[in-house]
């Protein structure tokens, strides 16, 4: 051959690689047009959502767009001592404004999450400004701190500075029950209070658990139905799709019914003496209840996986690791066990996940200390409507998820993963 | 050396999986020590099972095997000592070519270094040698099944059972590894139980072939005796091509015996027959009829040439002889002097030695 690098031409003498490209363009357009709905879709369901579930979360423009003038003043303190006589102007000028518009309260509240007290002292201020009792000929400092000893001490003004960047990550400390102290560094909360990183833990401990549960009961099913002939077997896998076409209220009520102390399972191991009739162990409303509930509930999502590598493993297999003299404890652990790891990552990835985030069956079974992170996302949804506290801590559970997920990639390998 | 002919026994076995049919039917069967059998049969005729109740993964019903004389149907696959070769090779995907055949070594807590020697042997049996770190599926089909012959080997079983080892290979490969898999056996000298429904590969492998049907042996001898000797029209169907003629018998001395067709008649060798008016199917060979014998032939007719089939090496001449329009003649391509053509009306002549007069079908 006279040279590697000539181009090919076709029969009409185009270059071959341009003549691809545009046999193959038609399909890659056809084939663009045909995902492009889903892609919409998801960019306005998810990741749309997703960012704005992120700027909320780290928002704090409010303030910085109530105080103007006060923050800009204030950039030339250093913070030591008490501010200058300006940036006690700018502040009065900008209160000013937010009493005419009544947004006073706002900036109270947003102060007093800052810095507890503020709430008093801002009420103090707007009744002198509402009276007109501050005269602006005069030094401005000294009548704000007239006001209310609080104006006078130094702590108070650190704070208000503290509140000027437009962004902060104030509500994911929170969450990790930390924050940024007057120094501007990050502080655990006192001890008592907190209950996030207890609410963390457990979750992620609910989660372990739930998925070593389903892994335990999920691998004999989904082996059972791999190996069962047919008519037996499409039987069981009813059997284990069944609690999946019920509604998941309908199967955590019925957990419920089962569970409570006056329930069908107290009542049974009354009756056969295993528990005194006035010494009912309490199964639901706690752990357990959270424990048997969701692996209940998700185990269909470990089986699966699990039913779908085992189908493909030859039984030809297992009987050659016998016939070459492995026992059958042998053959199973270095030949069938191996082989089904891509089903046993991706079933206890998919119940992981699913189980970190779950909602309705903790809720409705956990009781107090069987509610996960999620039942707190929920309730700083719908009763404190702090939206932004929980989109960080939604965000922060996404986070967890996707680190899982790149650890799974690094032990086991996505590629192995085996849904079905 | 005297050689144990009782090696592997089967003992009047049964098989039954649903205790309504019977798929292995009182099976005697006697292999001795160093023999390459041939368990032969289309597909549902209990070849299969039988080698799986030897190996231990099916128990017999009724009856017993015996292994060196020892009565094995309580004993676990695992404690057999049987070498298996599957029919899809059932190499651990999971593990390399050295791990594989490693496999059945560590399980007998093999040391390392003995485990090192006997692979390395065993993959040089099957010059695969170089292999070791491969994976399975890095393998062409031809390589992974001779992985699979040295896995089974490589423990030194007594008996290597393999069950259709060569129907995944394409029909190049399959003969090449036929007479590898035979020259491994006629070097080792390992007892080996092969299963096939591929003729040519029972007649050019084996010691001995049974011939199964409907889960009972119908013939065991040597691939040689098999073809030409065969006992019933079974056999005689199952085993090469075969003219057939349905008639009844009108006379029989000693070794020859008169048959009367629809139209005509014939004298066959008398195999199955015993007395006049029996019914029968005459089984002649293709080959073993020849058109217009120069020797003397004592069965001597005129049929009609139906088809002429090219096959390079023969032609296939299909005749209407006798009422039976299937009445298949082998000629050699070197007999270029005959004058096939369509319709043209030709003698053709058997010895009655040749035409074996068994059972009806």
């Amino acid at each position: 051959m006279s040279s590697e690098t000539k181009q090919i031409l076709t029969t009409d003498g185009i270059p071959l690689e341009i003549s691809l490209k545009k046999a193959e363009r038609k399909n890659k357009i056809k084939a663009f047009l045909l995902v492009a709905p889903l892609l919409l879709f998801l960019i306005i369901t998810y990741i749309f959502p997703i960012g704005e579930m992120f700027t909320r979360s780290i928002d704090d423009k409010m303030i910085t767009n109530m105080l103007p003038k006060t923050f800009k003043s204030m950039e030339t303190w250093d913070g030591k001592e008490l501010p200058s006589e300006e940036v006690f102007a700018s502040f009065l000028s900008d209160f000013k404004i937010l009493v005419e518009k009544k947004e006073h309260g706002k900036l109270a509240q947003r102060l007093n999450k800052e810095k507890n007290g503020f709430n008093t002292i801002t009420k103090k201020l707007f009744r002198q400004v509402k009276r007109n009792k501050i005269d602006e000929t005069q030094s401005i400092k000294e009548q704000i701190m007239k006001v209310h000893k609080r104006w006078r001490n130094v702590e108070y003004w650190q704070a208000i500075k503290r509140t000027a960047p437009p962004y902060t990550s104030a509500k994911y400390l929170k969450a990790m029950d930390m924050y940024l102290n007057e120094d501007n560094k990050i502080t655990q909360v006192s001890e008592d209070r907190r209950i996030h990183r207890i609410l963390w833990l457990r979750t992620v401990e609910v989660a372990f658990f739930v998925t070593v549960f389903c892994f335990l009961m999920g691998y004999p099913i989904a082996h059972l139905l791999a190996t069962l002939p047919m008519k037996y077997s499409n039987l069981l896998m009813i059997c284990v799709l069944l609690p999946f076409w019920t509604s998941l209220l309908v199967r955590t009520a019925s957990w419920m019914i089962l569970l409570q102390q006056q329930g069908v399972v107290n009542d049974f191991f009354v009756m056969i003496g295993i528990v005194a009739d006035d010494n009912r162990p309490e199964m639901m409303y706690n752990k357990v209840g959270t424990y048997v509930a969701m692996t209940q509930i998700l185990l269909p999502f470990m089986v699966l996986p699990l039913y779908s590598v085992m189908k493909t493993i030859s039984p030809s297999l297992m009987r050659a690791g016998k016939s070459l003299g492995g026992t059958p404890f042998v053959a199973f652990w270095k030949v069938y066990f191996p082989l089904t790891i891509p089903g046993i990552g991706a079933g206890c990835l998919l119940v992981f996940i699913l189980a970190i985030g779950y909602y309705i069956t903790p809720a409705l079974v956990g009781g107090a200390s069987g509610t996960l992170i999620s039942n707190q996302i929920a309730y700083h949804m719908k009763t404190t409507l702090d939206w932004s506290f929980a989109s960080a801590m939604g965000l922060m559970l996404l986070g967890g998820v996707l680190v899982i997920y790149w650890l799974y990639n690094k032990l086991v390998g996505v590629d192995n993963i085996k849904l079905g | 050396m005297s050689k144990n002919t009782e090696f592997v026994k089967f003992d009047k076995v049964d098989k039954s999986y649903d205790g309504k049919v019977l798929v292995v039917k009182d099976l005697n069967l006697n292999i001795s020590e160093g023999e390459f059998i041939t368990m032969l049969g289309p597909s549902g005729s209990g070849k299969t099972t039988c080698l799986m109740m030897l190996a231990g993964f099916e128990t017999p019903t009724n009856g017993e095997i015996y292994l060196d004389s020892n009565p094995i149907s309580n004993i676990p696959p695992h404690k057999r000592g049987i070498g298996m070769v599957f029919q899809n090779y059932a190499l651990f995907p999971h593990m390399t070519v050295y791990e594989n055949l490693a496999f059945p070594l560590r399980v007998r807590k093999v040391q390392k270094d003995e485990i090192d020697k006997k692979v390395d042997k065993a993959l040089s049996m099957v010059s695969l040698s170089g292999f070791e770190s491969r994976m399975p599926a890095q393998l062409s089909g031809g390589q992974q099944q001779r992985v699979a012959v040295a896995r089974a080997l490589v423990f030194d079983p007594a008996v290597v059972l393999m069950d259709e080892p060569l129907g995944a290979l394409d029909k190049n490969l399959r003969e090449s590894m036929q007479y590898e898999i035979k020259h491994i056996h006629e070097n080792i000298g390992v007892t080996v139980v092969y299963v096939t429904h591929d003729q040519g590969e029972a007649l050019t492998m084996s010691n001995r072939i049974a011939v199964f049907n409907d889960g009972k042996v119908q013939q065991l001898s040597s691939p040689d005796k098999l073809y030409e000797e065969p006992v019933n029209s079974f056999v005689a169907e199952f085993i090469g091509e075969n003219n057939t003629f349905g008639g009844e018998v009108t006379d029989i001395s000693k070794d020859v015996c008169k048959v009367k067709l629809q139209n005509g008649e014939i004298l066959a060798n008398p195999v199955s027959v015993t007395s006049k008016g029996d019914k029968t199917t005459v089984s002649i060979r293709p080959e073993r009829a020849l058109i217009n014998p120069k020797d003397k032939m004592d069965n001597n007719q005129t049929g009609k040439i139906e088809e002429v089939i090219y096959h390079g090496d023969h032609t296939r001449v299909r005749l209407d002889l006798l009422g039976n329009k299937e009445f298949i003649l082998k000629v050699p391509n070197s007999s270029n002097e005959l004058d096939l053509k369509l319709g043209n009306e030709i003698k053709v002549g058997w010895n009655s030695q040749d035409a074996r007069a068994l059972d009806p079908k």
